[in-house]
C-alpha cells in the first residue's frame, strides 16, 4: 500500500509545476517517434502471425461440416480486435518501450541528471515524465489499431495461401454481425493500457536508488509489475464494459 | 552569502549530520572538508535542497529556503549552479544543448543571444569547437568543464561544485580547481566545494569547514589550517609525508 501511495503522489508531481506548453510539445513529439513510430516494425510482425496462427488454430478446431467456413475469420476478427490486438500488444510495449523508460530515468537517477533538473529548479518528474505518459496515449491506440489491421491481413494472406478460407469467406466472416462497440472497447483499453505502462515504468525507473544493477532491477520490475497491471486491468475492463 | 542554522539530518535512524552551522561568504570559495562517509554531500544536498533536512534552517542571502514554498524555492534554484561529482551532463543532447538547457527552460533570451552566451561560457572554461560533441565523446576533465558552464550559463549568485576533482588526474584538477576560484572572483558568487582533495584545500580554500563524523569541528582558511590544533583535522590534513614536512618547517 505504502508503494502504491507513492505511485499516486508520483502521478499527482506531473501535473504541478509544469514548464511551458513549447517545452512539453517538443519533448512529446520526440517521445512518440521513440515509442511509436519505432515500435511499428515489431508490432506490425507480431501482430501479423498473430493474425495468420489464429486462423490455422481456428480452423483446425473447427472439425464440423456444419459450421461455414466464414466463422474462421469472425473468430479471428473478435479475438483480435477484443483482445490480441490491444493486451498482447500491451505485453510486448511494456517489454520494449516499459523497460526503456524505466532503464532511461534510472540511469539518469544514479548519475545525478535527474538531481541536476531539480537542482535548476525544474519539476524532474513532470519534465521527464509527462512527455512519455502523453506520448504513450497517443501512440499506443495508434499501434492497436496497426496492429488489428495486420493480424486481420495476416489471417487474410495465410488463410487464402492455404485455401484454408476463401477470401470471398474471409472478408464476408469479418463483416458479418459487426458489432463497432468492440473498437471502442479495444480503444479505451488501449488508453488504459498505455497509461499504466508508461506510468508504472517511469515510476520504477524515477525511484531507482544505487548502480547499474539496480538500474536493470528496475527495468525488469517496470515490466513485471506493467504487464500484472495490465492482466487485472483486461480482466477489470472485461467485467465492467462488456 | 549562504547561512546555515543546526542542520542535522539522519537515515534509518542513523545520524548523519548533528546540529551544523555556519556561514559561506560571497566572493570566495568556501570548502566543506572531510573524510570519506562523513556526511559533506549529504550537508551539500541539504543546502541545494535535494534532500531536506530533519532539522535547522538554510538561508541564501537571508532568504529562508528550508521553510519556503515550492516556488520560492523554484525562484532561489534559478540562482544556483551546480557541478555534480561526474558532471550529470544530460547524454542525448551536445555539448551545446547542455550548456544552453537552463537558458532553454528559464529564460526568455533569442536563438542568437543563447548561442552567444553558451559560447561566451565554454569560451571561459576553456573548451572551443566541440559544441557538437556527445558528452561520451569527451574526456572526464572537459565533462567537468562543460558541467561548469552550465552551472554559470544562466548568470547565478551560488555555486556548488561536489568533489570537482574525483576521478581527474592532478594537473587537470589543478586547471578545474583554478577555474573555480576564478569564476568565483570573476562573477562575485558564492561558492561551495565540497572536497577531500587536499591540493583544492591548500589551492583555493579561502574558508573552510571541516566535518568529522557529522560534527564541525573546525572552520577557518587555508593559512590556519596548519596550527589548528584539531586533532582530527591533523589527521586528515597530514596523512602523508609532503603534508607532514610542510608542517614541520
Amino acid at each position: 500500500m505504502k508503494g502504491f501511495g507513492r505511485y499516486l503522489m508520483f502521478l499527482a508531481s506531473l501535473v504541478v509545476r509544469r514548464e511551458s506548453f513549447k517545452t512539453y510539445y517538443k519533448l512529446t513529439i520526440e517521445e512518440a517517434v521513440l515509442v511509436g513510430v519505432n515500435s511499428i516494425l515489431l508490432v506490425a510482425l507480431v501482430s501479423s502471425f498473430m493474425g495468420a496462427v489464429t486462423t490455422v488454430q481456428t480452423a483446425y478446431n473447427m472439425v464440423s461440416p456444419l459450421i461455414p467456413k466464414f466463422i474462421i475469420s469472425q473468430v479471428v476478427r473478435e479475438m483480435t480486435i477484443l483482445e490480441l490486438a490491444p493486451t498482447i500488444i500491451a505485453i510486448i510495449y511494456a517489454g520494449k518501450v516499459g523497460s526503456s523508460m524505466s532503464g532511461g530515468l534510472g540511469t539518469m537517477r544514479i548519475t545525478e541528471q535527474i538531481d541536476a533538473l531539480e537542482v535548476m529548479g525544474i519539476n524532474s518528474a513532470s519534465y521527464l515524465v509527462l512527455p512519455k505518459v502523453v506520448a504513450s496515449l497517443i501512440m499506443y491506440p495508434m499501434l492497436v489499431i496497426l496492429a488489428g489491421v495486420c493480424a486481420l491481413l495476416g489471417g487474410y494472406i495465410v488463410g487464402s495461401l492455404t485455401g484454408i478460407i476463401t477470401p470471398t469467406d474471409y472478408i464476408y466472416g469479418i463483416r458479418f454481425v459487426f458489432n463497432e462497440y468492440m473498437i471502442t472497447f479495444a480503444l479505451i483499453k488501449s488508453f488504459v493500457f498505455a497509461f499504466m505502462i508508461s506510468t508504472i515504468s517511469c515510476f520504477k525507473g524515477y525511484y531507482t536508488k544505487g548502480g547499474a544493477l539496480e538500474v536493470g532491477i528496475s527495468s525488469t520490475e517496470a515490466v513485471t509489475t506493467s504487464v500484472i497491471a495490465v492482466l487485472i486491468g483486461d480482466y477489470l475492463l472485461a467485467q465492467l464494459l462488456l | 552569502m549562504i547561512e546555515i542554522q543546526n542542520i542535522s539530518k539522519s537515515f534509518n535512524e542513523k545520524q548523519i549530520l548533528h546540529n551544523i552551522s555556519g556561514v559561506f561568504d560571497k566572493g570566495m570559495t568556501n570548502l566543506i572538508i572531510g573524510a570519506s562517509g562523513t556526511g559533506k554531500s549529504v550537508l551539500l544536498k541539504c543546502i541545494v535542497g535535494l534532500i531536506h533536512p530533519d532539522t535547522g534552517t538554510v538561508f541564501y542571502d537571508g532568504r529562508n529556503f528550508t521553510d519556503a514554498d515550492k516556488e520560492m524555492k523554484a525562484e532561489i534554484r534559478r540562482e544556483i549552479g551546480m557541478l555534480f561529482q561526474g558532471g550529470a551532463l544530460f547524454d542525448s543532447k551536445t555539448v551545446e544543448q547542455n550548456v544552453m538547457f537552463p537558458l532553454d527552460i528559464l529564460t526568455k533570451m533569442s536563438p542568437t543571444e543563447k548561442i552567444d552566451r553558451v559560447n561566451f561560457c565554454l569560451k571561459r572554461v576553456g573548451l572551443e569547437n566541440v559544441n557538437s560533441k556527445m558528452p561520451s565523446e569527451i574526456s572526464g576533465g572537459m565533462k567537468k568543464r562543460v558541467g561548469i558552464a552550465r552551472a554559470i550559463v544562466n548568470n547565478p549568485n551560488y555555486l556548488f561544485c561536489d568533489e570537482p576533482n574525483s576521478g581527474l588526474d592532478p594537473q587537470t584538477s589543478i586547471l578545474i580547481d583554478e577555474l573555480i576560484l576564478e569564476i568565483t572572483e570573476e562573477f562575485d558568487i558564492t561558492t561551495v566545494v565540497v572536497t577531500h582533495d587536499m591540493n583544492s584545500v591548500m589551492g583555493i580554500g579561502q574558508k573552510i569547514l571541516f566535518l568529522f563524523q557529522g560534527q564541525k569541528l573546525w572552520e577557518g582558511s587555508k593559512e590556519e589550517i596548519m596550527s589548528s590544533g584539531v586533532e582530527e583535522l591533523d589527521n586528515f590534513v597530514f596523512t602523508n609525508k609532503v603534508m607532514q614536512n610542510l608542517k614541520d618547517k
